[in-house]
């Protein structure tokens, strides 16, 4: 067991200690400046001292970022449950979902911050929420509409309504989608909180730290804020894993009976 | 009695409309943003700002119920008035806006198509060695997901003191996002064929390359495009945000920028660049969906949607 | 009782996408009959209307022109009263529910009791030679085993009219033969009505009380042979002399019909 868990991350571990020790030693030995690459060791030591402040700023943004991401997913998914019966709407997710992707949302943050005002929260989640929403809705309509052709005959075949169809096949049928989504919206809703703070937000916000240091060439502290937004996208990202592997165990089984 | 009269109720025939699926999904499209623009003007309608004769094209006058501020006319402009800003110097003496931002699309445009090439070609190279080597797969993966948690706007300041500013870092910005959809699908791509087929392959003794290039990369190549669409969206997207601190001010990130300085005078110029900028985005999809269309059309089976 | 049909199609026409350029006469003027307790399959070359002719029994597509009624009724109204139970060629089974659920799906929406459901799944489930599997998940069970479990929902109401869209047709043929045998014995238990599609003719005549032959484009009836040999039938008719001469006369229609597509 410990073995194959071992042969499971032993590449990963060994590919990060050896860019690690390559980007220690390149700084060290080229002697890169400070401002352009700082060294792992140097963010390390000010990922340290800087530890709580930036717990403190993490948080404010992660609150920002959940906000988002639960307003997004509902709205996403109940718009998917509402519209996916009609053809119509299905067939313009297409071109709808490619002009809502080419859109900078983040274009539309100072026009946010003007209706809710900068320091407000809501604003920097309405951001996320907008980038969210988009990703959901999609796979949510892909997953209620994109059901095996036979199981809806069968579903016909018992004269089975439609409500009934949408909560004993569609439903189920989108869940695995509806989770990718998921994931998908936790990435997302980190990066957009941070990013959404860059046309200003509360001083205390991640967004706002790390382009101010970047502005004052105080890299090691922009690199240190980076990652604890990474580690909370990441974090994000395995607890939906884990809600998904409780809610949808079958899902993970079949593919796993598949790979043999 | 099931007579001949009665309409099928099962989903699996209904009459197909006579129109071309594209046809029917630009009129589907054209419809959402019809019901998109009444919504809008409905809410300004209830409660926005006065309608007066001389800000709306119907000479209305009118007085909304309520007040809400996110329906102002500073926060929602009317439809119209951004539709008019188009045409409208938005200096003093100075080219339509349209002008300007048709300028600035196609600057931003050449930086997306940059890092639209650069990340393209590094996602096929990344996917296709994570296809043949496990131990790159398994030890690289992780971080190239892992990127994608990286907010780029909070490197991209980074970037930019590396490459100087200039259209190079905007492009390699744009190409962080462009590369992950291209590495997951050409990995899924690759790794499509069925075991059957690869042994097949190997019954015929043929070797690694001859796998790659005559079954891997066949059976990739419609995964591959569906990441080029993405990718194709995601790099105008990367190419604005690239253009924000970098100080260019050529393109429609720079136009962002400036007509957001200037928002309490003009809200409506930023919501028209934000229309340009969605239609950059359209542009850059449709070159694609047509290049795949000339392809791959004829030689797959037809696909389900994106 | 005895003198309604269990199925019966008058002058049925089926045509798909009716005035547009890629129009298909699918199946012209059939006329059948099928009686209570009946085994009637349905043979032919692909694309000769087999599944057509059996969805219009479903209801689940309409005729272009004539009726179908079911027990009397119309085709409908027997599937509103859920008077049949169908199987596809692929299981069909949902992935996100346990064998026993799967099996009860259709009892859910029938609204039976819980209990009622848990009994009546392991009833069938016995039927099919599967208890003990109850809470297993289909990818769990072989293909044979998957298409014994969509066999026990289809009964799972005791409906007295059983659809069978070449439900063997993906079984290898060790399975196939036993899953006959099986066939055979349920029909015989539970009394329903079978209309079973293949393309195989020994298994047609294995099972049939009379085979259907569909000859194509138009799909109409080219022959209809009854099968008088004795039932129930032990492996052993596989040696009968006349078991012979009925598959070899078949083939010979069969034959004549795919010469007569060629020219
Ligand atoms: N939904 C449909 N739309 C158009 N044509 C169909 C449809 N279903 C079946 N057909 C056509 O009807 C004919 C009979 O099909 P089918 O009943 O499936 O044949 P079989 O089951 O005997 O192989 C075929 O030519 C097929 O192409
Ligand atoms: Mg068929």
């Amino acid at each position: 067991m410990s073995r194959t868990v071992w042969r499971e991350y032993m590449p990963a571990i060994v590919v990060a200690v050896a860019a690690l020790v390559l980007w220690e030693a390149a700084v060290r030995g080229f002697q890169i400046e400070r401002f352009l690459l700082p060294a792992p060791s140097a963010i390390v030591t000010n990922f340290i001292e800087n530890f709580e402040r930036l717990v403190h700023i993490g948080w404010f943004t992660t609150k920002e970022a959940l906000g988002g991401f639960f307003i997004g997913c509902s709205l996403g998914i109940l718009a998917a449950f509402i519209t996916a019966r009609w053809v119509a709407v299905n067939e313009a997710i297409l071109p709808f979902a490619i002009a809502a992707n080419s859109v900078p949302i983040l274009a539309f943050a100072p026009i946010v911050n003007n209706w809710f005002g900068v320091d407000n929260p809501l604003s920097k989640m309405i951001i996320v929420a907008v980038i969210v929403f988009f990703p959901v809705m999609i796979n949510t309509i892909r997953g209620l509409t994109l059901v095996d052709k036979n199981a809806l005959e069968l579903m016909h075949s018992y004269a089975a309504s439609e409500v009934e169809i949408l909560w004993k096949l569609r439903t189920p049928n989108a869940l695995p989608y509806i989770f990718n989504a998921f994931k998908i919206a936790a990435a997302l809703s980190m990066i957009g909180a941070v990013v959404s703070e860059y046309f200003g937000g509360n001083r205390s916000a991640l967004g706002v730290f790390i382009t101010q240091e970047a502005a004052l060439f105080r890299f090691e502290n922009a690199w240190s804020a980076i990652i604890i937004a990474c580690i909370v996208g990441i974090t994000f990202y395995l607890i939906i894993v884990a809600v998904e592997r409780a809610v949808i165990p079958w899902y993970f089984e079949q593919r796993k009976a598949e790979r043999h | 009695m099931t007579t001949a009269r009665r309409a099928g109720t099962s989903s699996s025939e209904r009459p197909s409309s006579r129109l071309p699926k594209p046809v029917r999904q630009a009129l589907a499209f054209i419809l959402i943003i019809v019901i998109i623009v009444i919504l809008w003007e409905g809410l300004k309608w209830f409660a926005g700002d006065p309608w007066r004769p001389d800000n709306n094209p119907f000479g209305i006058s009118h007085k909304p119920m309520w007040k809400l501020k996110i329906a102002s006319d500073l926060n929602l402009p009317h439809v119209w008035t951004i539709i008019e800003a188009f045409g409208k110097p938005s200096r003093r003496n100075g080219p339509p806006l349209f002008e300007i931002l048709l300028a600035a699309s196609f600057f931003t445009f050449r930086e997306a198509f940059m890092g639209f090439l650069i990340g393209g070609v590094l996602g096929f190279v990344l996917g296709t060695i994570f296809a043949h080597i496990r131990f790159a797969e398994r030890g690289c993966m992780p971080y190239v997901v892992a990127s994608q948690t990286v907010p780029i706007l909070a490197i991209a300041p980074m970037v930019i003191i590396w490459l100087k500013a200039g259209w190079v870092s905007v492009a390699v910005i744009s190409a962080y996002l462009t590369f992950f959809p291209v590495t997951i699908n050409t990995l899924r791509g690759l790794k499509s064929p069925p075991r059957s087929a690869v042994d097949l392959m190997h019954s015929y003794a043929a070797s690694k390359w001859a796998i790659m290039w005559k079954l891997r990369f066949p059976s990739a190549l419609p995964y591959i495009f569906v990441a080029l669409k993405i990718s194709a969206t995601a790099s105008v997207v990367g190419a604005i945000i690239g253009e924000l601190p970098s100080g260019i001010r050529d393109g429609l990130g720079g136009a962002i920028l400036n007509f957001n300085q200037y928002y309490i005078s003009g809200p409506q110029r930023l919501w028209a660049t934000i229309i340009a900028s969605a239609f950059v985005g359209i542009f850059f999809f449709v070159l694609i969906a047509l290049l795949e269309k000339i392809v791959l059309s004829g030689r797959y089976p037809e696909t389900e949607l994106m | 009782m005895t003198n309604t049909p269990t199925v019966s199609l008058k002058n049925v026409t089926k045509i798909f996408n009716p005035g547009q350029p890629n129009e298909v006469t699918a199946l012209k003027n059939i006329n059948l009959d099928i009686w209570p307790h009946e085994f009637v399959s349905l043979v032919g070359p692909s694309g000769c209307g087999k599944s057509t002719l059996l969805r219009l029994i479903a209801d689940l597509t309409q005729p272009t022109e004539g009726t179908v009624q079911v027990n009397g009724k119309s085709a409908y109204r027997a599937r509103i009263e859920q008077d049949y139970g169908i199987v596809f060629q692929s299981p069909t089974l949902y992935e996100w529910r346990t064998v026993a659920k799967n099996v009860e799906l259709p009892l859910e929406l029938m609204k039976y009791g819980r209990a009622e459901r848990r009994e009546r799944a392991r009833k069938m489930l016995q039927l099919v030679e599967l208890e003990g599997f109850e809470n297993h998940h289909p990818w769990q069970l072989s293909g044979g085993m998957q298409q014994r479990v969509s066999i026990a929902r289809a009964l799972a109401f005791d409906p007295a009219l059983l659809l069978m869209d070449e439900p063997f047709g993906a079984l290898d043929e060790m399975t196939r033969e036993r899953m006959n045998l099986e066939l055979q014995n349920i029909w015989d238990r539970t009394g329903a009505t079978i209309v079973f599609v293949t393309h195989s003719i020994p298994e047609a005549v294995f099972l049939s009380n009379r085979v259907v032959m569909l000859s194509p484009r138009p799909g109409c009836i080219a022959e209809i042979v009854d099968i008088d040999l004795p039932m129930p039938r032990a492996w052993e008719v596989r040696e009968d002399p006349h078991y012979f001469e009925l598959v070899n006369h078949l083939r010979d229609t069969l034959r004549e019909i795919e010469g007569g597509m060629r020219e």
